[in-house]
């Protein structure tokens, strides 16, 4: 192996190279799979809030208010929306995973407007959401 | 001489240690997480914004309760297995990397248990 390195591979410098993250401009898949994976750890750090909302309520009426009053405050509105669009931006692009298991889909075309379908899906879900929850 | 099958001599040695349950789990989970999302966003809207008894009548409600339960159960699960793939990823040291995994593992098995207790805790006070 390390023969074979040696003379073939490190005097080769016109073989191409890997795409650099710091070099290359990623896809739109691209830019999407690590929001996916960047939203699943966000969410996982939300269900911090739900132990505290669930709690606030089990604590009776005065803890339930108390919760109400801080997260009534406009920062936390802001996070309790993100929350929402990131939980439907990772439940579509999770349902296209789930599609990609099946083995189908993978061609460049379909990709891209997969990608953009998820994006509006996940849009309408957090505005539909915003109207009639 | 070994009695055992050559398959059994290398079962659980290979990168992937026990094969696809990890990968085949969080594809179930997520599959139950696409309904149980409902009744998240209907909880969590409830919460910030309808009075206490309100909440509370929902929540206790069997079939809320029973969705609810199972949306605790199979989300903090969901997220204990997707942290474990990151964490494997980018942390390369060995020693970090299994503290790290069971700390998230632990973390999660206690936060879901304290949001089904709380859930029980509903029920008493209905």
């Amino acid at each position: 192996m390390n023969t074979f390195w040696n003379t073939t591979m490190a005097s080769n410098s016109s073989r191409p190279t890997s795409p650099h993250l710091q070099a290359y401009r990623l896809p739109l898949t691209g830019i999407i799979s690590i929001t996916h994976r960047m939203t699943g750890v966000m969410l996982s750090g939300g269900l911090l809030f739900f132990v505290y909302i669930i709690s606030a309520l089990a604590g009776g009426a005065d803890s339930y208010a108390a919760m109400q009053d801080l997260l009534g405050f406009w920062l936390f509105r802001l996070v309790y929306w993100g929350f929402v669009y990131a939980l439907f931006f990772h439940l579509c692009h999770g349902v296209r995973h789930l599609i990609w298991d099946t083995g189908k889909t993978f061609d460049r075309k379909t990709l891209d407007r997969y990608a953009m379908i998820e994006l509006g899906c996940s849009l309408v879900l957090t505005l539909m959401t915003l109207i009639f929850v | 001489m070994d009695l055992r099958s050559p398959l059994a001599t290398v079962r659980g040695l290979g990168s992937a240690k026990t094969g696809t349950t990890h990968w085949w789990m969080q594809r179930v989970s997520a599959v139950a997480l696409v309904p149980l999302t409902l009744w998240l966003i209907t909880f969590l809207d409830m919460s910030l914004n309808a009075p206490f008894a309100d909440t509370l009548t929902w929540l206790t409600t069997p079939f809320n309760t029973v969705c609810i339960v199972a949306w605790i159960i199979v989300a903090f699960y969901h997220a204990a297995l997707g942290l474990q793939v990151v964490i494997e990823d980018y942390i390369a040291a060995e020693g970090i990397k299994i503290i790290a995994v069971w700390a998230v593992n632990l973390s999660f098995l206690f936060l879901g248990l304290a949001a089904l207790l709380a859930v029980f805790r509903t029920l008493t006070i209905g």
